[in-house]
């Protein structure tokens, strides 16, 4: 080691101590970047995240919840995921913000200060599902590209705002409009600022529902700003990230929107099943819209170890997308048998649905208790991995936790 | 009287010392100063310096400040693969050759990544091989990672 690199080395050391922390990535940090790590070293602090939450990325921020942490009916923030594309707006000023709503299919080009918006329109709260897209991608045979979700990237939460239908009614809808597109203040990784990290949206239908908000408080609180203050796009059952964050400007399009992230596999599956590993044509990808039937098991842990004797209380959530859950079983033996659990309604439509059981275990061994919902249309979660596609979405395979009884 | 002297002996060693070592301090910072004259400087000039020299910790064949496992152009994967997003959202994943040329095409056609000339089948060659796919089957079995007594 030369003495250059000795220096250079304790210089940086000393920086760390100063600051009580290591830096990572110091080294690669670009030319006058100061790192976040230094502006605050710990995201769960920063974000007021659970720290048992786990980071899939830092660059930019990606953290899931565990199954065990999602048990609250109404997830707080604490165990919410973050899904980000591009960076994190680093100034937001609720004072000054703007709405513009443009487009082909509008009548009349509006722009809306936020307080225009909370006076002009009536507020609702709906309890509202956001899955990501890619929740359960991890599983995927050959794997899928992009942050490997396990189970953790879903959440539902209180979301209050006012109704985009409202706004729509105000400025007007040409006939011929079929989309809603949204543009916002996040900033895109390679630091372009004439590039959007993501720009996507809904059809017309999904847009005028409504449950579908333009929000700015979340479980009752100013939204938190990694969840997409001051005004987010909530559109619960569908991919999270049709939900944009730091909403600036919605585009009413009289085509399907072609913003960053509409088109190749980007929230795209084969509009036909295809075998796993195969390549698919552009042409032939089809844009998600509902979330399939899923559920998951968020009491007890999986690991538990617990005496014959005694009797086992499951419990945990279902939802279905655009559809209510009609039924939730659960099973002890590798889904030879199923047993009904009791199934709450949803509190509003699109708010996950709660169901719990009581399990008896015939005798002591290792067992697996998986969870299958049924949606209302009669269709049930798999118990293997769904069809495969290229960037492994729409995992919802059941649930299944480790139970040993001793 | 031999008492009266240890008291003075003792009364003077304390501000000699504490001389002693203010002026150690004073010199001995004077001299890390000027063989390290950076750390006058702003902290993103040291974090520059550090960039330019790069830090080459690797534990157990994994180079600690990205997480990337140690093998030939590993530091071309490095230079070109961490400045946008963190080495994490590369080592999540697992591809196979074909699959990283499709992923470093799709991002160079929309997200700005750069050309990479003759570096890209290295590129290519590190992350297959050390990144490339693993078969998982249709459902793995849960990984538990701690038993716990459930009361
Ligand atoms: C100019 C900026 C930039 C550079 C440099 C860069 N990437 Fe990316 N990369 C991106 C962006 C933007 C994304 C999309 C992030 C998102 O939407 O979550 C991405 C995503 C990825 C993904 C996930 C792919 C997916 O489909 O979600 C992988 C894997 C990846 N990059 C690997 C690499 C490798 C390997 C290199 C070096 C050859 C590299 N990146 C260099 C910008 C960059």
């Amino acid at each position: 080691m030369n003495r250059r690199k000795f220096a250079s080395n304790l210089s940086l050391a000393t920086l760390s101590g100063l600051l009580g922390t290591r830096i990572v990535f110091a080294n690669k940090a670009p030319n006058g970047y100061l790192p976040i790590a230094l502006q605050d070293p710990d995201p769960f602090a920063l974000f007021n995240k659970d720290k048992r939450m786990v980071v899939l990325n830092d660059k930019p921020w990606n953290i899931e919840a565990k199954a065990h942490l999602l048990n609250d009916k109404v997830t707080p923030n604490k165990y919410m995921f973050i899904r980000n594309n591009g960076r994190i707006p680093d100034t937001i000023d609720a004072k000054s913000w703007t709405l513009v709503i443009d487009g082909e299919s509008v009548k009349n080009q509006k722009t809306y200060t936020l307080r225009e918006l909370k006076a002009k329109f009536k507020h609702y709260t709906y309890q509202l599902t956001l899955e990501c897209g890619g929740n359960g991608r991890s599983e995927f045979n050959p794997p899928a590209k992009g942050n490997q979700w396990t189970v953790g990237a879903v959440s539902c939460a209180n979301w209050t705002g006012v109704r985009l239908r409202d706004i729509l009614a105000d400025v007007g809808v040409k006939n011929d409009a079929m989309y809603v597109g949204y543009h916002a203040a996040d900033t895109h990784l390679s630091g372009d600022p004439n590039k959007e990290p993501i720009s996507r949206g809904v059809p017309i239908a999904k847009a005028q529902q409504e449950e579908t908000l333009l929000a700015f408080q979340m479980n009752g609180e100013d939204i938190p700003i990694a969840h997409g203050s001051p005004l987010r796009l909530v559109c619960g059952g569908w991919p999270a990230s049709a939900s944009g964050k730091w909403i600036s400007r919605l585009s009413v399009r009289n085509k399907v929107h072609d913003g960053a992230k509409m088109g190749g596999s980007s929230y795209r599956v084969p509009c036909e099943t295809v075998a796993p590993g195969s390549k698919v044509a552009e042409d032939d990808m089809c844009i998600i819209e509902s979330m399939p039937v899923k559920s998951l098991i968020t009491y007890p842990k999986s690991g538990a170890l617990i005496k014959l004797d005694k009797s086992l209380l499951i419990n945990g959530h279902a939802w279905a997308g655009e559809l209510e859950v009609h039924n939730v079983e659960y099973s002890i033996d590798f889904g030879s048998s199923w047993s009904t659990c009791t199934l709450e309604k949803p509190i509003n439509r699109l708010a996950w649905q709660h169901f719990k059981a009581v399990i008896n275990f015939p005798k002591k061994g290792y067992y697996e208790v998986w969870a299958r919902a049924t949606d209302s249309k009669g269709i049930s979660q798999p118990m293997v991995l769904p069809g495969w596609n290229p960037k492994g979405y729409l995992n919802n395979a059941c649930h299944r936790i480790a139970v040993k009884v001793v | 009287m031999d008492d009266n002297l240890e008291k003075h002996r003792k009364q003077l060693i304390r501000p000699i010392l504490l001389f002693l070592v203010l002026i150690l301090l004073l010199f001995g910072g004077l001299f890390y100063v000027k063989h390290n004259p950076k750390i006058l400087q702003s902290t993103e000039t040291v974090v520059t310096k550090s960039f330019e020299e790069g830090e080459e910790e690797i534990v157990d064949g994994i180079h600690i400040e990205t997480g990337f496992v140690e093998d030939e152009h590993m530091q071309l994967v490095i230079q070109n693969c961490t400045s946008c997003h963190s080495a994490k959202l590369v080592t999540q994943n697992h591809m196979s050759e074909e699959g990283w040329k499709a992923t470093i095409k799709w991002m160079q056609e929309t997200q700005n990544l750069w050309g990479l000339g003759e570096n890209e089948t290295k590129i290519i060659t590190y992350l297959a091989k050390n990144y490339g796919p693993e078969t998982k089957g249709r459902r793995e079995n849960i990984e538990v990672i701690e038993w716990y007594e459930l009361k």
